[in-house]
């Protein structure tokens, strides 16, 4: 549905994306993971034929976003990174508006954004600017999907917005994929790469690796330990300062530790940090998270 | 033992009918790191502009600092220190003009602000870009520039208001550690955040819900009080309940 | 054609749930129309004047009486000697003093021409200009009514536009003017900030990335403030009609028109600015500082373009505004037809097809 071919733009001296290319299947939940200054919004402006890519070819459901932008305005979705509706409106007033703007009526295409605009549909006489986030959301998604699209483009929606509505919107998500509809997302968040089917995991303008979350995870083969005690930050200090150790870094309540050597053993951390003198040590060895990883390849670009 | 440097009693914030702040009570001790967590629209950016004197509050008792919320706000900004993700530095400025321009705000002498510019600068081994412009900076650079540049005048709190949005997870972690250090030197520090993982690192959380603090406690009491493995499930299962009686 | 109306009813409801730009658009203009008319004529009336009279035959004294009776000047004193005049200014009250030359009415006779000079208090030099306007205007007016068509060369170069406003009432000079500014600001900025304003919000995005097509987005923005102009125009002309007595001697239907052809060009001026600001604050500055100071200062609305330096002059050539104060003047106070200002009327169409032309190039179907 998607396909991107080695694709670059630069503004003036930066290059926001470098030699970019992926594809994403029909149907499928397609993740952009990475921080910001990652170029996930240039590449996502590029596909919805706003911005013209300095070099490489990109289509969307077949047509080339640069010769064929007119047809693929009409068939995609997006929600830009920003709020973007008109805060003056209602909600109803606004969804009315996108629903001529694409010549159709509401109830046409009612079934499609049935489930999402009911939450907030005892609020249609609101302005959208009085709405709360998690509110303003879905009525973006709402307004976004009005026209039926067969691609739905989504920039950061989650950013910015608490752990709740977060969780509420991917749910949402997975339910639009159910019906079809090839979704493109992206986010900084590490942890909602495991909610999409692959990821591009992006940084600095280039894909570090394309893959589903869980294969990202299985492929890296480092070993990684996780630490802590009663004085974390002694802990990381002290960890950080043996030479047996590659990287350390807080997640959570824990530190995970990258050991120079592949083989080392929780047990031979503990018992290095027992000579510091920490008191109720937990060391043991993990699998990786998609941040874990994300870290690690971000390192080795350096 | 513990001095509070923040004391909140009976914290109420008023728009017209709507109540964003009811009766927040709560106290911040010295050289703690205080994670201020909460859902969107639940009153933290409310509470926290009025801890800053930006904004008075409808009723309750509040000392920020040793000095009162009605009547000394001008001395509670000399005594705070603020960085956001959205606001922090000029871009068209260079480093040092960055500077300058925070301790010119803040009153430092001429000779205090040399000083502790070429202390902040080395710290950050930066003394060969101080002529940059921050535009041309990494993200990661600006953000530890922002938050030293915020501690200049020597603040006793520094308010922090999602200082990681958006940063990469090396960065970000970075950064906490010149949090931990900011808090080893005796700073107290106030942050919204919302990465769950964040609320892990703070010393205490609160979690404001619908206008009130639902939780208070170290992120290791919480997790046993609600049965959660991590912060992100106290957050959920909190949030989930307020949604459920709403 | 349902997606055009969709987009008018949207700006609608923008334009009429903001406060402010409901004030822009009717408070502002009714309050600068009653403001500067009040203010102009009171500033004007029962100006002092001294007349040294060296000839004192009949031409002189009809000269002074219609002068006189004109309700803008109060004689304070006849003066003697040439040495009075300074003396006289110096008292401050006496803004104006006539001269006319000894001999006044047979020299008008024999060599069909007589002096007379006028000596304007130029310490406030716009209320000096416009006293000696006013005078030379109601001399002319004289001459042309006792001696027919002859031309007389006089000291003072006749103002061209007096000969036809004969009450010179102040305010029908300035209606024209007002109304020019009043459109201008109104169509031009208020579309260039709506415009602007969604870029700011990130709503143009979303429009760009719909299947509007660029001139659907433009006459969106387009169609309500013409609307809301006409109106304006409609109300500025009334309250001119009804409260300052201003006379509309020409077409109803010619002036209508062509203040339309006016707003028309003003409106894509204002999109014209909003292809190139990206902000509402940008927008707003070009409009006040590209627009609104040229069509007070150089579009001969305060100062007649005949007396500003020959680059100015050569530069209000390219102001709108010249143009439409001109076809108003003619149309409302002359009461001259279409034929009168054909040229006018084309140079203002020349100028909206052009910028039209400019916008709808420059206006982005991209974000670059």
């Amino acid at each position: 549905m998607i396909k991107v071919e080695s694709i670059s733009k630069s503004y003036q001296a930066t290059k926001a994306l470098n030699r970019i290319s992926f594809e994403v299947t029909q149907g499928e939940l397609f993740g952009l993971i990475g921080p910001d200054g990652a170029g996930k919004t240039s590449l996502m402006r590029i596909l919805m034929t706003l911005l013209v890519p300095d070099e490489g070819k990109a289509s969307m459901s077949g047509l080339d976003v640069v010769r064929d932008y007119k047809q693929i305005r009409q068939l995609v979705g997006y929600m830009p990174g920003r709020f973007s509706l008109y805060q003056d409106l209602s909600v109803e007033e606004n969804l009315e508006f996108f629903a001529t703007v694409f010549g159709i009526t509401i109830a046409e295409n009612y079934e499609l954004i049935k489930d999402i605009y009911v939450q907030i549909e005892p609020f249609k006489k609101r302005l959208a600017g009085k709405l709360s986030g998690g509110m303003k959301q879905k009525l973006a998604l709402s307004c976004a999907l009005i026209h039926k699209p067969e691609i739905l483009v989504l920039d950061e929606p989650t950013t910015g917005v608490d752990a709740v509505s977060r969780k509420e919107f991917w749910e949402m998500l997975k339910k639009l994929q159910q019906q079809g509809i090839t979704i493109l997302v992206s986010t900084p968040y590490m942890d909602e790469a495991s909610l999409c089917d692959r990821v591009a995991l992006m940084q600095k303008g280039e894909v570090m690796e394309i893959d589903s979350p869980a294969r990202i995870v299985e492929n890296y083969t480092r070993t990684l330990l996780a630490a802590r005690s009663d004085n974390m930050n002694r802990l990381i200090q002290d960890v950080r300062n043996w030479d047996e150790v590659e990287s350390a870094y807080a997640f959570g309540q824990f530190i995970h530790v990258t050991p120079k050597r592949n083989e080392m053993e929780a047990v031979e951390l503990e018992k290095f940090l027992m000579t510091q003198k920490h008191e109720k040590l937990q060391v043991n060895e993990i699998s990786p998270g998609i941040e874990d990883v994300f870290m690690a390849l971000m390192k080795e670009k350096e | 033992m513990k001095t509070p440097v923040i004391s909140v009693k009976n914290l109420v914030k008023k728009f017209g009918s709507f109540v964003a702040n009811d009766h927040l009570t709560f106290d911040v001790y010295r050289g703690e790191i205080f994670g201020f967590l909460g859902a969107n629209g639940a009153g933290k950016t409310t509470a926290m502009r009025i801890l800053c004197g930006l904004s008075a509050p409808t009723s309750g008792e509040l000392m920020v600092g040793g000095y009162d919320v009605y009547s000394q706000t001008e001395q509670i900004k000399r005594n705070i220190g603020y960085m956001s993700q959205k606001f922090s530095l000029y871009e068209d400025m260079t480093i040092a003009e960055n500077i300058r321009f925070y301790g010119g705000i803040y009153g430092l002498s001429v000779k205090e602000r040399k000083a502790k510019e070429e202390v902040l600068l080395s710290k950050l081994s930066l003394q060969g870009e101080r002529d940059k412009l921050i535009a041309s900076l990494p993200l990661g650079w600006k953000q530890k520039l922002a938050f030293s540049v915020a501690l200049l005048h020597d603040p006793q709190i520094i308010f922090l208001d999602e200082p990681t949005g958006g940063v990469d997870p090396i960065t970000r972690r970075q950064f906490w550690d010149f949090i931990y250090e900011a808090s080893a030197d005796g700073k107290t520090i106030f942050v919204t955040t919302h990465y769950m993982d964040e609320a892990e690192y703070c010393d205490r959380v609160s979690i404001m819900v619908d206008g009130r603090i639902a939780a208070l406690d170290t992120p290791e009491k919480l997790k046993k009080q609600f049965e959660a493995a991590d912060m992100n499930e106290v957050f959920l299962k909190l949030a989930r309940k307020a949604k459920a009686t709403e | 054609m349902n997606r055009f109306w969709g987009f008018v009813k949207k700006e609608f409801y923008h334009i009429f749930r903001d406060a402010r730009t409901m004030i822009i658009l009717f408070g502002i203009p009714i309050a600068q129309l009653l403001l500067f008319g009040t203010v102009i004529t009171n500033e004007i009336k029962d100006a002092h004047i001294a007349i040294y009279d060296q000839s004192k035959d009949e031409v002189t004294q009809e000269i002074t009486t219609k002068l006189l009776s004109s309700g803008y000047f109060v004689l304070d004193q006849y003066l003697e000697s040439t040495a009075d005049i300074e003396a006289i200014f110096k008292k401050g009250k006496v803004r104006e003093v006539l001269v006319f030359e000894a001999g006044f009415a047979q020299s008008l006779e024999k060599e069909g021409k007589a002096k007379v000079q006028v000596i304007a208090d130029a310490s406030d030099p716009n209320v000096g200009k416009l006293l000696a306007n006013y005078t030379s205007g109601i001399i002319n007016d004289y001459m042309l009514k006792e001696m027919g068509e002859m031309q007389l060369p006089m000291q003072i170069k006749p103002e061209v536009r007096m000969y036809y406003n004969e009450g010179l009432e102040s305010v029908h000079m300035f209606v024209p003017g007002i109304m020019a500014m009043i459109l201008m600001l109104i169509s031009a900025m208020m579309t260039s900030i709506s415009i602007t304003r969604e870029k700011e919000l990130g709503t143009m995005e979303i429009l760009l990335v719909s299947p509007l097509r660029p001139v659907q987005i433009i006459l969106g923005k387009v169609a309500p403030y013409l609307g809301l102009s006409i109106i304006n125009a409609v109300v500025i002309l009334l309250i001119g009609h009804w409260v300052f007595g201003v006379p509309i001697a020409g077409s109803w239907v010619l002036l209508m028109l062509e203040s339309i052809l006016f707003i028309l060009m003003a409106l894509c001026l204002g999109i014209l600015i909003s292809t190139m600001a990206k902000t509402q604050m940008v927008a707003m500055f070009i409009s006040m500082i590209a627009l609104m100071l040229p069509t007070i200062l150089l579009s001969g609305f305060i100062f007649p373009i005949e007396n500003m330096p020959v680059p100015l002059q050569i530069l209000s050539h390219a102001m709108p505004p010249r143009w439409f104060i001109v076809i108003l003047k003619n149309i409302m106070l002359k009461g001259t037809g279409l034929l009168y200002v054909w040229k006018e009327t084309l140079i203002l169409l020349g100028m909206a097809v052009l910028f039209t032309a400019i916008a709808v190039k420059k206006f982005k179907t991209r974000l670059e």
